[in-house]
């Protein structure tokens, strides 16, 4: 598989993947169901967290990818955008950072922005695809990544092979297994705050994750009981009708059915965590979104708001009117999903 | 009205067997989701077991919404095949293990 683009899809284009989501017959839009919770327009509050996404390039090319990541992606972000984003996290206490990508570690600025941002004195989020840490030109990664104390949030859809394999790619899971164990001796993992090691799993097909709780009592048992693994938190996080994702739902004939599920499952309690409101997004090329959701879908913050990271300003950015759409009933199914898993209290 | 005995729809319209018996509808359906959460069993655990249960008592609304359910709650495709293959079991089993009334009854029987 390669990405939508590298296949000269027009599924690639964030305008046809809107109007794909825009002509399904749905009961509602997303706007109006924030609205019949007292909830419309929905705004932005102070920044906590400060997402940087580094790049689309990536090793693996999974069919659920909303960012269309792969190793044909050529998009990643320079030094001197990296540059920008010091300056501004320096003019601010967000207290932290998340890298996400593609696979984040291999854009080649990666440790010296990792290391910028700890002697910032901020709290790093590495998004881990596992893999990464196996390829032979990591192989100091492990080691750096715990060095700067840098929490890794990494993806495994399912504690057993088949899942993970179909979703991710044939050896996905072999390799996952080893970088854990690699991250395990490494200190990671362990209940130690300094060496958090989150995994996040997403549903392998057209249904929403289940109950967080219950999935990480369950993960933590049958990696224990299978590989000795062990890990402090896992996140539950639902997948976006976008990108790849979107193509494997047309394509699966479920399209219709899993974006009905997401919008009768529409939990008002999730709506107060959506991480919209205490996110800024980065773009590669230095643009700021509300999510990285809105990102790939090209949705740039509110006009007004300031709309590169030259110019950021957290006091203007607060307070601004997120752009929504269809895709966000994603983020407001069941228990809800972010980032950091799910949204609403238990 | 349908011209059909069972139709998908009426999966998710479950909760309109309680328009007439309100009281004893509400019973059921707190006492169902006390069943399917965590306990001594785990939600994914209890949910593989209705999967086999749906199947051994035939039950087509079960076995859709227990599918789906099962991968919910984090089951595999091995794992819910298994699930069947011990319903099929058990049942398969039942009809054996009567073979020794078949047997107990032949054999007074004959001679």
């Amino acid at each position: 598989m390669t990405s939508l683009l590298h296949r000269r899809l027009a599924l690639a284009s964030p305008d046809v993947q809107h109007e794909v989501l825009g002509r399904l017959p749905l009961a509602r839009d997303f706007d109006e169901a924030l609205d019949r919770v007292g909830q419309w327009p929905l705004r932005s509050e102070e920044i906590k967290i400060f997402q940087i996404n580094v790049g689309k390039l990536c090793n693996q090319t999974c069919r659920h990818c909303h960012v269309d990541a792969g190793p044909d992606r050529r998009e990643v972000m320079t030094r001197e955008t990296m540059g920008w984003c010091l300056e501004a996290l320096e003019k601010t206490t967000i207290p932290t950072v998340d890298i996400t990508g593609g696979a984040p570690e291999l854009n080649p600025h990666f440790r010296w922005l990792v290391s910028e941002c700890r002697a910032l004195g901020r709290h790093v989020i590495d998004r881990c695809n596992l893999t990464v840490l196996e390829l032979a030109s990591q192989r100091e990664l492990p080691a750096f990544l715990a060095d700067h104390e840098v929490e890794v949030v990494c993806s495994l859809p399912h504690y057993r092979a088949p899942n993970t394999d179909r979703q991710r790619g044939e050896g996905v899971y072999e390799k996952s297994i080893a970088a854990l164990r690699q991250l395990n001796a490494l200190g990671y993992g362990q209940g130690s705050p300094s060496l958090r090691l989150v995994l996040v799993t997403n549903p392998v097909g057209a249904y929403l994750p289940g109950s967080q709780a219950s999935l990480e009592a369950e993960w933590k048992r049958e990696l224990w009981r299978i590989h000795q693994i062990r890990f402090d938190a896992l996140y539950c996080i639902t997948n976006m009708p976008i990108s790849r994702y979107l193509e494997w739902l047309i394509e699966s004939g479920n399209l219709e059915g899993y974006m009905e599920r997401l919008v009768t499952a529409f939990n008002p309690a999730a709506v107060n965590g959506l991480m919209c409101r205490n996110t800024i997004s980065i773009g590669w090329d230095g643009q700021l979104y509300d999510c990285d959701f809105n990102q790939m879908l090209d949705l740039h913050v509110s006009p007004g708001a300031p709309a590169h990271i030259r110019d950021f300003q957290a006091a203007a950015l607060q307070g601004r009117p997120i752009i929504v759409g269809r895709h966000c009933f994603g983020c407001t199914a069941g228990a809800g999903s972010s980032c950091g898993g799910v949204t609403s209290p238990s | 009205m349908a011209n059909h005995y069972y139709s998908d729809e009426d999966l998710a319209r479950f909760p309109e067997i309680g328009k007439n018996v309100p009281d004893l509808a509400a019973k059921f359906f707190d006492w169902y989701s006390a069943v399917f959460a965590d306990g001594a069993l785990s939600a994914r655990e209890k949910s593989i077991i209705a999967l086999a249960v749906a199947h051994a008592v035939q039950c087509p609304y079960c076995i859709d919404a227990y599918s789906r359910d099962a991968l919910e709650k984090g089951a595999d495709l091995d794992q819910m095949t298994e699930a069947v293959h011990v319903a099929a079991a058990i049942r398969g089993g039942a009809s054996l293990v009567h073979g020794l009334q078949m047997r107990g009854h032949a054999l007074k029987l004959g001679m």
